[in-house]
């Protein structure tokens, strides 16, 4: 399984998506310009993955411009052929405005930049600290789709405290039912607001990211 | 002919909007106590090159309802100004 780094004007986060894949998870990594289109590459059994930033630097709403890049058109096709998709902080963002994921990432409750370690916890009640950096990442959609999400199990990962309970302890910036990723329906397209690829190393201190990147099923 | 379309764009009624929460506290520090309420949206302007004013507002309406406004947490209203 290889993976493709999509790179748009304003990503931060590519480099160490990068890094991340190649040297703590030993994968096969394409860096992809937002201006090409072509990912005939790429099977439906590789990942691309949409990283964190600030893609055409936030402007509209955050993810608004760079779903019109070329690239995204690839990538929305790609997506609905079966492909793996993971969208990271901008990424999730992204993935919510192209339609690939439902719903929409508002500004934090607290009206503030988050940078800072958190807990989630996928249905295993295990809690694997992760860290966020957005000041959009507060998950909204309404409760008609919030209940299809969580009747679907498209819910993959939740905030909570360290010792993994689930509630608004844990939520750093007010996300409807303490959501802090999902997955699509056919369940190939991952988006989620905290960074797994700030945690794969042990220079770094924390090997939680590796787990997440198991569970999302992507480190066959 | 061009026309001139003005678009309000703003936070869905029912969602916390944190900017205009942050405004609030700006104007009560200021002193303006009697505004109990803000809430902070957008306005675009837009030049469509049209046949019609019917034509200039259909483009209006496909723009933002494609790209200017995302209805899962905006609504928008149209206005056309010449």
């Amino acid at each position: 399984m290889k993976f493709g780094v999509v790179v748009f004007p304003g990503s931060n986060c590519d480099r160490d998506m990068q890094d991340a894949l190649q040297h703590d998870l030993g994968k096969e990594v394409i860096m992809l310009w937002h201006k090409d289109e072509d990912l005939s590459m790429f099977t439906t059994e590789d990942c691309i993955v949409l990283p964190g930033g600030f893609s055409y630097g936030d402007y509209l709403r955050c993810g608004a411009i760079a779903r019109f890049s070329p690239m995204m058109k690839s990538v929305i096709e790609f997506a609905n052929k079966g492909g793996k998709v993971l969208g990271v902080c901008n990424g999730f963002q992204i993935l919510c405005e192209s339609g690939l994921l439902p719903g929409v990432l508002l500004q934090n409750a607290n009206q503030q930049f988050i940078c800072k370690n958190v807990y989630i916890s996928n249905k295993a009640g295990q809690a694997l600290k992760i860290p966020i950096a957005h000041g959009e990442g507060r998950y909204h959609a309404d409760e008609a789709t919030l209940d299809e999400l969580e009747q679907n199990n498209q819910v993959i990962f939740r905030y909570c405290n360290e010792s993994g309970d689930v509630g608004e302890t844990g939520n750093p910036n007010g996300a409807s039912r303490h959501i802090a990723g999902i997955r699509n329906k056919a369940g190939n397209v991952f988006g989620m607001m905290p960074h797994p690829e700030r945690a794969t190393s042990t220079a770094l201190g924390n090997l939680d990211g590796k787990e997440v990147f198991s569970i999302l099923g992507l480190l066959n | 002919m061009t026309y001139n379309v003005q678009i309000k764009v703003m936070p869905l009624k029912d969602l916390l909007d944190p900017q205009g929460k942050a405004v609030l506290g700006g104007l009560q520090n200021l002193g303006v106590k009697s505004v109990n309420d803000v809430r902070v949206g957008k306005h675009i302007t837009l030049q469509i090159d049209a046949a019609s004013e019917a034509e200039a507002k259909q483009v209006a309406e496909e723009a933002s309802k494609k790209l200017l406004a995302n209805p899962v947490m905006e609504f928008y209203e149209i206005e056309l100004v010449n």
